[in-house]
């Protein structure tokens, strides 16, 4: 028995693989799609307080994953500052793999377009998010649940279509 | 007419690919000895024809054809002419005809280094290669033509991608392919021997030069696409776990624990089966790597052209080799004589924890790229929703110590091992000494290394515990004056290339240092006792790009060392926009400025990024030394000897400690 194990092992690898290229390529696949957003507890910017993922449900939230060495991020940042205006969603901004007086000094040049800014300097909440890289954007609705999630750079357009899921 | 040539001379191929396949297998099985001599003749062919289809799809593009829809697609005649060149295997379709030709070299190879080998082993070696190209180069003909005309002619072509237009793109995919390519003969070796029901040792030590020498290409290749991505992606990574990456690193890892097994095959007789699974795997990763990067199954950065149609094929090719060989594993296996089997205190069964420990990290690198697609599977969906778990770079650094630090903890201890039975103590006496060595030179570098990580100085500990186990085992052989080959030689470089590697890859993380800043002309920042004095901004024009070009002048301690000049280029055909980093190499450091974005058009002051990377020439002076172990070992004049095939089977003897042979 044990000599076919191989064989069956592969079989079923080639249906997972069939089943892939069935799926759309275009279409980043997002693993928290319609789940709720994984528990953290992380420090704010500041460092004055611990801000737990529970206390942030109640309201639809933004949560945008940046970095002072991203350089897209700045790009991006005007279009949360005027989003963050606008809207009454929570805009979080996660400092990913960031020393806080670097994320503070970005913050002052750039704008801070958020309510609230939580750090993970050792990309731990990164991990359980499934980040690729910075900037990415998860949309979250009240109950705590992700609806869908961006990766790269957002525009006007793009978000405000994110922002209608959660609303 | 000149494409033309080419698709005729693809389609002759297509037919002396299936003369090759059906007369070495059939030849083979009725031991038929002028089918069996035709094989050979149609390999011959084959590589002239692929070589011809490949030579007029290249005459295409320095010519500029732009009649030909890939040659349109993906050349300029503003192309510098090197460029064209490689731009032959810039895009898919060149890329697969790159991959036949490297098919074919291979297999003209086995014709002239195969005399050695009984009639219809050879054969069937040559008729399943035969069966592999067809396979591909039905491919191309059918899906993938990169003779297809558009008529009437564009008048300029789209040009190749700036990222591509570089020399480390001109020789990383013929590495990576030979490399590939190269564990399709002991992927042939394999199904020859469980067609003909057994694993004669002979043949194993002629298949190992060829294990090894693909190894070593597969490790230049898969080094110099890191070295790429430091230099030519702008940002100082030089790996990135991407899916492509990732697909390249999979059949390293597996051809990694081939080498090791087929040498405990060849010497002991143990592990035939395992040798055999391990040539299978380490073929139909490759084969597996081409469908992940040729089907957009997994989404990667890579931007390669996807297609379903494409991706299917390969899938239905990888289903029928793969399938058919591990079917065939599983019916003849219990055949196949299985020689002695090994205690785990032994050299071959450190080696099998070598093993254990390689496909173990394959297997995790394999979960780690397929899990998107994973939880895709609604069943799996359930299974692994329970549990947080993501994939990402993060993932995969935080998991592949688990694998890396016990291969590398246990790897001194296999060469000073003997075969069949060892005592852990007689080992350990020798090695303590090098522990001792060890934890004092992490404890120097800690200590002239204020704010080192516990990490970096485990790594440092580590690769000085492998490196010195080297020597220890180095010193040991000249003393009783056995003989040091190849083989031996190989085994040392690629033991030193795995500690030179891993001192690079933790450290450069470790200490590095980077910042980004808003600069303008005239502005200093210093990092790590190096001032980067932004001089002055000028515009460059390229042949076919135009750039913002920026002087930097480097001085350490006020002795000027250098001048940087990264620039932010525009490829005028295309449009796109490419950051070229400014880098200044160095053995125990590089310094890296790369432009981010203007800040201010009128101060000229720009988003820029200042990097300090200690030891990350390391990394591929690491991996560059495993290739020439690989190389070292393939040239073993052992290897050369004339066998006759069907001499007796031997075990290598199990000699007392001071006599230990050597193992690649």
């Amino acid at each position: 028995m044990k000599r076919w194990l191989p064989l069956l092992a592969f079989a079923l690898l080639a249906v997972v693989l069939g089943i892939g290229l069935t799926l759309d390529p275009q279409r980043l696949p997002n693993m928290l799609q319609d789940k709720p957003l994984p528990e953290f507890s992380a420090a704010s910017l500041d460092g004055a307080r611990i801000v737990t993922s529970a206390e942030l449900r109640g309201k639809p939230m933004v949560l945008n994953v940046f970095a002072s060495w991203c350089p897209t991020c700045v790009h991006e940042n005007p279009v949360l500052l005027e989003f963050a205006k606008a809207s009454d969603a929570l805009v979080v901004g996660l400092a990913y793999k960031d020393q806080p007086e670097d994320t503070r000094a970005w913050l002052d040049r750039f704008g801070n377009p958020f309510d609230l800014v939580i750090q993970d300097p050792d990309g731990k909440i990164g991990i359980d998010l499934g980040i690729t890289g910075a900037p990415e954007s998860y949309f979250v609705d009240r109950t705590g649940v992700v609806r869908d999630k961006h990766v790269g750079e957002l525009t006007w357009d793009s978000l405000s279509d994110y922002a209608r899921k959660i609303q | 007419m000149i494409p033309e040539l080419g698709q005729f001379a693809l389609i002759l191929a297509v037919l002396l690919a299936t003369a090759q396949w059906v007369l070495g297998l059939v030849g083979a099985s009725k031991s038929h000895q002028r089918m069996m001599a035709m094989t050979q003749t149609a390999a011959i062919g084959q590589l002239v024809f692929v070589a011809i289809s490949f030579a007029m799809l290249t005459q295409a593009f320095v010519t500029n054809d732009f009649s030909v829809a890939y040659v349109a697609a993906h050349s300029n005649s503003q192309l510098p002419l090197q460029y064209r060149y490689s731009a032959v295997w810039g895009g898919h379709e060149g890329s697969l005809l790159l991959w036949a030709l490297v098919l074919a070299i291979w297999t003209a190879a086995v014709v002239a280094f195969s005399r050695s080998l009984p009639d219809r082993f050879r054969a069937r070696v040559l008729g399943v290669m035969g069966f592999i190209s067809l396979g591909f180069l039905i491919f191309i003909l059918w899906l993938s033509n990169p003779f297809v005309r558009h008529l009437p002619a564009v008048p300029d072509g789209s040009d190749l991608n700036p990222l591509l237009q570089d020399f480390g793109l001109i020789i990383h995919p013929p590495m990576l392919y030979m490399g590939y390519v190269g564990f399709s003969v002991a992927f042939a070796f394999a199904i020859a021997a469980l067609l003909d029901g057994r694993v004669d040792q002979n043949w194993v030590r002629w298949s190992r030069p060829w294990t090894n020498i693909a190894w070593a290409f597969l490790t230049v290749g898969v080094a110099l696409g890191s070295w790429w991505a430091y230099y030519e992606l702008g940002w100082g990574g030089w790996w990135f776990w991407d899916p492509v990456e990732n697909a390249s690193f999979m059949p390293w890892l597996v051809g990694a624990a081939l080498i090791h097994s087929q040498a405990v095959t060849e010497k002991r007789g143990s592990f035939r089966n395992w040798t055999l699974l391990l040539a299978i795997a380490a073929f139909s990763l490759s084969l597996l790597g081409t469908f992940l990067v040729r089907s957009g199954v997994v989404v990667s950065v890579h931007a390669f052209a996807t297609d379903p149609g494409r991706g299917s094929y390969i899938l239905a090719f990888l289903a029928v080799v793969t399938g058919l060989a591990l079917a065939l594993f599983a019916w003849r296996a219990p055949k196949i004589e299985q020689g002695p089997t090994a205690q785990l205190l032994s050299r071959e069964g450190l080696l099998l924890m070598n093993n254990v420990f390689l496909v173990g990290a394959c297997v995790l690198v394999f979960v780690g790229t397929l899990f998107p697609l994973l939880v895709e599977i609604p069943l799996l969906q359930s299974l692994v929703g329970a549990r947080k778990m993501s994939i990402g770079a993060p993932w995969f650094t935080f998991m592949f110590p688990f694998f890396l630090i016990p291969l590398m903890i246990l790897l001194p201890f296999g060469p000073l091992s003997r075969w069949g039975k060892e005592e852990l103590s007689t080992v350990w006496l020798q090695l303590r000494a090098v522990l001792a060595l060890a934890v004092f030179i992490a404890a120097i570098a800690w200590i002239l290394r204020a704010g080192m990580s516990a990490w970096a100085a485990g790594a440092v500990l580590l690769s000085s515990w492998v490196a010195l186990g080297t020597v220890v085992w180095f010193l040991r052989r000249r003393r009783m004056q056995l003989r040091m080959g190849g083989e031996q030689y190989g085994m040392m470089f690629g033991h030193l290339g795995l500690a030179v590697f891993l001192i690079g890859a933790v450290l450069v993380e470790a200490l590095r240092v980077q910042t980004d800043v808003r600069m303008q002309p005239g502005d200093t920042k210093t990092i790590a006792e190096y001032t980067f004095r932004f001089v002055k901004l000028d515009h460059y024009e390229g042949p076919n790009f135009v750039s913002d070009r920026a002087h930097f002048e480097i001085t350490r301690e006020g002795e000027p060392l250098t001048v940087l000049k990264p620039e932010k280029r525009r490829y005028l055909v295309s449009g796109q926009v490419m950051t070229e980093p400014g880098i200044r190499p160095g053995f125990t450091r590089d310094l890296f400025v790369s432009l981010g974005e203007p800040v201010d058009i009128e101060t000229q002051a720009w988003a820029v990024r200042l990097q300090y990377k200690p030891f990350i020439r390391w990394v591929w002076l690491g991996a560059f030394m495993m290739a020439i172990g690989g190389v070292c070992t393939t040239l073993d004049r052992r290897f050369r000897r004339r066998v006759e095939a069907d001499e007796p089977q031997q075990v290598a003897p199990v000699r007392p400690l001071s006599e230990a042979g050597a193992l690649a």
